[in-house]
Formats: C-alpha cells, structure tokens, sequence
C-alpha cells in the first residue's frame, strides 16, 4: 500500500486528453484573434506597400479570371437547365431568369467564387508563406529590419479582400450569360429581355450584401492562408499541411459565414 | 592555415551575454552562459549538433526570446527590447543563414535591394544600383545579379546571403553554418570571404560551425560550446590542448577522416 502512494506521489499528474484538447482549442483561438488584431493594426500603418498590393491584386483577381468565367458559365448553364423541369410543371418558365438571377446574386456568385479562390488562392498563398517559413526567408526579412508582416501578410490579405468580391460580381454576371444560352435555346428569348427580367427582382440590399459577403469570404481566405502559412512547422511536410489545412479552414468558415449573413441579411427584407 | 590576426578593440565590447538561458520544454539548450565579442573580432562557437549554437545567435538578433540572462549588443539590452528598438538594432547586425535563405521568388538584385529600399528611404536609383554592385563585387559574384536564386550553386548563394547582409553596411555579423553542405574548395573561398568582409567593412563577428577547417581559418576566439555552456574559450590551439575527451573527440573526428 505504501509502495502504490509512494509511486503515484512520484508520477506527474496527467491532464485528461478532453481538457488537453480544450486548453489548446483556446489557445489557438487565441493566436488567430492575435494574429488578425496584428494584420488591422499593421495595415494602416506605414509603409505602404503599394506595388506589393498591386502584384497580389493582380495575382489573385486575373490569374483567376479564366477559372471564375468557366465556371461562373458552367453554374448558370446547369442551374437553369436543373430549374426548368420544375417550374415547366407549372407553366413557369417565363420566371427562370428571375429565379436563376436570385438564386445567383444572393447565394452563387459569392460563394462558388469563395470556394474557387479558397482552392486556388488560398492553397497558394498558405503553401508560399510556410516555404518561406521553413526556408527562413520570413526570419531573413524579419533580421534585415523590414516588415515581413507587412509585406507579406497584409498585403496577401487586403489583395484577397479586394480582388474576391470583384470577381464575384464578375462571376455573377457572367452566370447570367451560362443562364441564357438555356433559355434562348429553349424559348428565343432575347438578351435585351431576358436581362431586364434578370434584373427585375434584385433590390439594392441583394446587391450590398452579395458584395458584403463576398468581401468577408476574400478577408477569410486571405486570413486563413496567411495564418496557417506564417504558423508552418518545419519541413517539406509542413508547408503541405498548411496548404492543405489553409483550403479546408476557408472553405468550412465561409460555409458557416454564409449561414450567417444569409441570417442577417434575412431580417433586413 | 591559420588566420592573420586583425587589430580588435579588448577594450570594446559589442555584445556582451550574461547568465544566458534557454529552454524548449524540459531541453535545457543554454545553462546561463557568458560570452563577450569585441570589436573587429571573430568570434567562432563550436558545437555538436543541437547543442544550442544557432539558438544563441538567434537570440542575439531578437528571433529568440532568451528565459533568462542578460544579452546586450551594441549597448542595447536585447531581453525585453521594443519592437521598435529592436528594428534599429537589427539594422546594425548581419545575419547568415545556413541556407542562405535567398528570396526565391526574387533576382539576385532584387534579393539586395529588399533590405536596401525599406530600410534606407529616399535613395536614388543610381544610389540603389552602386550599393548593390560594390557589395556584389565584394563577394566577387557581379555577373549573377540578374539570375534566380535557383539558378546559383550553393557556395553562390551563401555569398549572396552574405552580400544582402552587408548591403547595410551591418557593425556585427552572424554567420550560422557558413561552409555546411560545401565542398572544400567552397568552404576555404567562404572562409576567405569571412576574414575579407571582416577587414573590409571592420565586422565583428560570431560565426557558428563544427567545421574545424573553418574554426581555424576565421577564428581569433574560439568558444566550445558542451553541454549548454562554454566550456573552452580561447585561441583555437589552446582550446584543443585539454584532455577533455568531448572535446578531443571532437577534434579527432573532424580530423581523422
């Protein structure tokens, strides 16, 4: 009996895994939330890297374009051929441009650009930030005195923010024009009318909370990216998990953002 | 195969560490120790592997926050240094990394201008391109100044990251594993560089290597670094003339291929 209390005195006291598994959880929640007060307090502070924020908006919104067009294309053409069954029921064609358009503005656009850039983007800039941690580039910026955090981070992040809801739009737009080849195929429609019928039921709040959320999904992923790249662990392995855990964390926050500002914007109409 | 010694200041101490301590988790790295550079010196810290070299220097240049001691450089006190302090202070310290750690997604002149353009505001483009050709001529590299870093041998690119620190014009000068993974030939033209920059720029300098070859040609001190704490310190002949047998073995094996 004495030997078993001398042996358990001896042992550290083991933490349950589950209250492990909290304590970390909070600790990371705190690092995130540190990390984004770092970038709004960096981001407008000089210096100001103008041509960095340029070559970023560059690299996200047009190398994109080709990517967004063909599948902004795609999403209309598909979910105006999908509705038309449905509403040929009812004798209800006349109304797909306005239920595709709704459909598109209010939910598509945003979000299936967020998810592409989620992918291309924030894959991208996660796995550039954790080569440059592992290779101690970011360490050599920060040694000679300048900003990596600056240059690096926000720079990645602002781009994103901007570049994601005009692309968006873009996506949207271009939905529009998958949608049409649907219904002047099947009825003639003109452009001219299918466009004013496209139109017709979007309000201003469509169009503010559309490019609202679109800007809050482009500061997620520009976030995310930066985040898990800068936090890299070491090795070649590390930068594929920050690549990788980049795109998954995005995408989950955009979904669960989405049902968010859906929420919002719900109580507003 | 011995250095020509340079005329350093004793009476000058750049950095001075006292009581220095690091941990990571339960590792003990560094057990409170005191080291002095002086100026113009070399100072070269040898060790095994992971006993706590580049930690040292990492702490030096505020990438590593000491648990303990006192760790001053150039009359600042690095532990609990301000951002903004500590952002000055590193524009007067040169870091080398072990591998290179050259922007890759950037030139040769690019990789130079970095440091140059956002530390030094208003210079002119002819300022800008004579800087980085006088520090490219000084590690003898001119013609590369429009390649990639990939496209550089690896002796290339450690005299590249070389000439991006001295584009500052830095007072100190780490140097962290200057001739791994070099061939010999390599190592001695990295050496001779080391011993160049510090009479040309009047650098101190730590530099951080288990190569002896190395120790022996750069080296006006030598501090053996065992066990988290120096235990030998001098010139490189004294240092080896123990009979300690950490550090015979040392030798030997660095000698005895």
């Amino acid at each position: 009996m004495d030997q078993q209390n001398s042996t358990s005195a001896e042992l550290p006291k083991a933490e349950p895994s589950i209250f492990k598994g909290f304590k970390q959880f909070f600790i990371d929640v705190y690092d995130v939330f540190r990390f984004i007060f770092r970038f709004f307090k960096e981001v407008f502070a000089p210096p100001y890297e103008f041509r960095e924020l340029i070559k970023q908006c560059w690299e996200v919104g047009v190398r994109s374009l080709l990517l967004i067009t063909v599948t902004g294309f795609i999403v209309g053409l598909i979910f105006t051929k999908q509705s038309r069954p449905s509403l040929l029921q009812f004798g209800a064609t006349s109304w797909i441009p306005s239920l595709v358009s709704i459909a598109i503005m209010r939910a598509l656009a945003p979000l299936v650009t967020a998810l592409i850039s989620a992918g291309r983007v924030g894959s991208s800039i996660g796995a550039e930030l954790g080569s440059m941690r592992v290779t101690e580039q970011i360490d050599a910026m920060e040694v000679s005195g300048t900003h990596p955090f600056k240059y690096l981070v926000c720079m990645r992040t602002l781009a994103t923010t901007i570049a994601i809801p005009l692309l968006s739009v873009y996506n949207g737009l271009i939905a529009m024009l998958g949608g049409y080849l649907n219904v002047y195929v099947n009825e003639g429609t003109s452009f001219t009318t299918y466009v004013q019928q496209f139109f017709q039921p979007l309000g201003y709040i469509d169009f503010f909370s559309s490019l609202a959320k679109a800007t809050i999904f482009g500061f997620t992923i520009g976030i995310v990216g930066s985040y898990k790249g800068w936090n890299s662990s070491s090795g070649t392995a590390g930068v594929g998990k920050a690549a990788n855990s980049a795109v998954v964390t995005a995408m989950f926050l955009v979904f669960i953002e989405e049902v968010i500002i859906v929420q919002i914007t719900g109580w507003f109409r | 195969m011995g250095k020509q010694h340079h005329a350093i200041d004793y009476n000058e101490k750049v950095i001075s560490i006292k009581g220095l301590t690091k941990s990571f988790g339960s590792y003990h790295v560094l057990r409170g120790i005191d080291l002095d550079l002086f100026k113009n010196e070399n100072l070269v810290v040898l060790g095994r592997s992971g006993t706590g070299k580049s930690v040292l220097i990492k702490i030096i240049s505020g990438l590593l926050r000491a648990d303990v001691g006192q760790v001053s450089v150039l009359g600042n006190e690095v532990v609990g240094i301000s951002t903004r302090d500590l952002q000055e202070l590193r524009r007067r310290i040169g870091f080398s990394f072990q591998n290179s750690a050259l922007y890759d997604s950037m030139t040769v002149r690019k990789n130079l201008e970095f440091p140059l353009v956002r530390n030094q505001k208003n210079l002119k483009r002819k300022e800008i391109d004579s800087m980085v050709e006088r520090v490219l001529e000084a590690v003898g590299l001119k013609q590369t100044i429009n390649q990639m870093p990939a496209e550089l041998s690896g002796g290339q690119r450690k005299r590249i990251g070389i000439a991006r620190t001295l584009i500052l014009r830095p007072e100190i000068m780490l140097y962290d594993e200057p001739t791994a993974g070099l061939d010999p030939i390599t190592s001695m033209e990295i050496n001779n560089l080391i011993n160049s920059v510090q009479e040309r720029f009047n650098t101190s300098s730590i530099i951080i290597t288990h190569d002896l070859t190395c120790a022996k040609a750069v080296g006006d001190r030598v501090a053996m670094l065992l066990d988290g704490q120096f235990q030998r310190q001098g010139a490189f002949e004294e240092v080896f003339d123990t009979d300690d047998v950490r550090v015979k073995q040392f030798y030997d094996y660095n000698f005895t291929d």
